[in-house]
């Protein structure tokens, strides 16, 4: 069934659609910054984006931190969404049930579906945001900044390293958050962290999304309501009035990804977001499952 | 083959289905009939296991349904309404798509079962174009090789032929004939009384939700003890025929006999020419009308005799 699921994911255009935007936007911004050279000043604008003028190859963090707030939980909402009401408007639900596919199973598959979606939308984000940073911003932005705050030494980026940076220190590092010097593979396995993290950030979108599908035949309203819980979890995180209820937003830990660009990783926000998440995964799903296993497929 | 025990269903404080004992045998082609919102689709629903009954208990295959659907439903090939298909992608793709979705369907007979399912209901060579441009009779004709595609024991088809051209109809007809004479089940529900009467042995007639009336067609179509006449000279008839004649109208007659072969005797050896002589059997549709309260229109008579007329 999963096997069923993720090709009606990758046969359908607006798949491909919805990450070639997600990816279109840091190539946009990318492309403003190597124009005008303005860098947003540092504590101010998306997280990052000051720091790839000096450093390329941290463009992919710059890059999942400008699509993660609403780039991606929309679209993840919409394919979330989509899942159960879109097959039940089309018709194709109650044909997939009477083959039969077992409901409870069909709504895993539909996680999963999802959670692919995900890691593809993060992984061609940070594919494409790296080559955007490497070729538009690129090592040679950092050699032309020269001394730049933080201490930012160069690059051994492989396929960048060489040319640009001959006259840089040889073996240096970019640098983390702290300031302290981050190997390439420690950057390698930082982005990972950080990619695994934001796909599971999404999870929690995804399931409540899954569940308002099993309760409306309309995919746009059950996309749309899910999107409402997010922005509502927004406006309370920055609430100062909600803080007790802030540690059980879906939102709250959405940014602990920065974390692992410390050094050493911070994981306690890490861990939390990943803990809340699963949470909400947990409650979301079984509730589309108690609503949707005993539910009346008349459309 | 599916039998259903005081099935009700409620909705709310409508009651789509009530109290409805259906009987369905092995070999059966049967015609569940009902006019446009009278409980068909809802009854469907809850063989399949989609809709959950409010009460009373349905067996299929011999086994409860909901509770043991999953092990019947491989054997079942099931039509839902309209048919449904993921637009996007070819018919064949569909199939296979949907044939892949449930279990067992080996994926190793996939490609024989789906070109087979193509063939039965005329698809064969036009299953590569996308199902969103496909004509309404392709979709349903793709909607019956969905079904078809597991070789289903039991087909349960709610409303076949919509959306069919006549030669549509005729070639599923001849296609759900030939399968029940290789010992499929045929269970199907209409609101065309001519379709029906083609193709059932046996019929049930839901009215408001209610089963009111169930038996073999033939049955219902008993001789009613009349015979119809024509003859060039009705006079000689009706004299040769004193006191048994009817009703008269022009060169018809209505004649009240049990034995036809005995009336066309007496009137061959009076010397009366006699065009045609067929003893009288109620349509179909007077038995409907009779046991329901509703009018032939929503029954699609008028559509029914445009066809007949047609073929």
């Amino acid at each position: 069934m999963l096997a069923v699921e993720l090709f009606k994911l990758v046969r359908r255009l607006r798949t491909w659609m919805s990450i070639g935007l997600i990816c279109a936007l840091p190539l946009v911004v990318a492309i403003f910054i190597a124009i005008t050279h303005l860098e947003p000043p540092p504590g101010s604008g998306s997280a990052f984006l000051s720091a790839v003028l000096n450093e390329g190859q941290l463009y992919p963090a710059a890059a999942l931190a400008l699509v993660l707030p609403v780039f991606l939980p929309v679209a993840v909402a919409v394919v979330a969404g989509e899942s159960v009401a879109g097959e039940a408007s089309a018709g194709t639900l109650r044909y997939l049930l009477a083959r039969p596919v077992g409901r409870t199973r069909l709504l895993v598959a539909k996680l999963a579906a999802v959670t692919a979606f995900t890691t593809l939308a993060v992984l061609a984000v940070t594919v494409t945001s790296y080559a955007t940073g490497v070729l538009i911003l690129g090592p040679s932005r950092a050699a032309a900044v020269g001394t730049a705050p933080g201490g930012i030494t160069g690059s051994i980026a492989p396929g960048a390293g060489g040319s640009p940076t001959a006259g840089l220190q040889a073996g240096a590092a970019v640098t983390s958050l702290s300031g302290a010097p981050l190997t390439t593979l420690e950057l390698g396995e930082r982005v990972l962290g950080a990619m695994a993290f934001i796909t599971v950030s999404m999870l929690g979108v995804a399931a409540i999304a899954i569940f308002l599908s099993t309760l409306t035949d309309s995919a746009l309203g059950a996309a749309l309501g899910a999107l409402a819980v997010l922005v509502a979890s927004e406006v309370l995180v920055t609430l100062n009035a909600a803080s007790a209820v802030q540690p059980y937003l879906p939102t709250r830990y959405w940014l602990a990804w920065i974390d692992f660009f410390r050094q050493p990783i911070f994981w306690r926000d890490i861990q939390r977001g990943f803990a809340i998440q699963a949470v909400y995964v947990v409650v979301f799903l079984a509730a589309a499952w108690a609503n949707f296993a005993t539910k009346d497929i008349t459309a | 083959m599916i039998t259903t025990d005081n099935l009700t269903k409620r909705f709310g404080r409508v009651e789509a289905v009530r109290q409805v004992s259906l009987d369905v045998r092995e070999g059966d082609r049967y015609g569940l009939l009902g006019p446009n919102g009278s409980g068909k689709s809802t009854l469907v629903r809850m063989l399949l296991g989609l809709v959950y009954a409010t009460s009373g208990s349905i067996s299929v295959l011999g086994e409860p349904v909901p509770r043991r659907v999953g092990r019947v439903l491989p054997s079942i090939g099931a039509l839902i309404e309209e048919p449904a298909a993921y637009p996007q992608l070819s018919g064949r793709a569909n199939l296979r798509l949907l044939d892949a979705a449930g279990p067992r369907g080996s994926r190793r007979t996939r490609r024989r079962r789906v070109d087979e399912a193509l063939e039965q209901v005329g698809l064969a060579g036009i299953d590569r174009r996308p199902v969103r441009a496909y004509s309404l009779g392709m979709r349903q004709r793709l909607g019956l090789a969905a079904a078809l595609v597991r070789r289903p024991r039991l087909l349960i088809l709610d409303e076949p032929t919509n959306g069919l051209d006549p030669r549509g109809i005729r070639d599923i007809r001849e296609l759900l004939t030939s399968l029940n004479a290789a010992g499929v089940t045929v269970f199907l529900s209409s609101h065309l009384l001519g379709e029906v009467s083609a193709l059932c042995t046996r019929i049930g007639v839901l009215d408001s939700g209610s089963l009111v009336l169930q038996d073999e067609l033939a049955a219902l179509q008993q001789p009613t003890g009349r015979v119809l006449i024509t003859t060039d000279d009705p006079e000689r008839a009706a004299v040769t025929l004193d006191g048994l004649v009817e009703r008269r109208d022009g060169a018809d007659l209505v004649v009240r006999s049990p034995d036809p072969a005995a009336l066309n005797a007496r009137l061959v050896a009076a010397g009366v020419p006699v065009r045609s002589l067929a003893a009288e059997r109620r349509s179909l549709e007077q038995i409907v009308l009779d046991v329901t309260g509703a009018g032939a229109d929503q029954f699609g008579v008028p559509a029914a005799a445009e066809r007949e007329a047609a073929c």
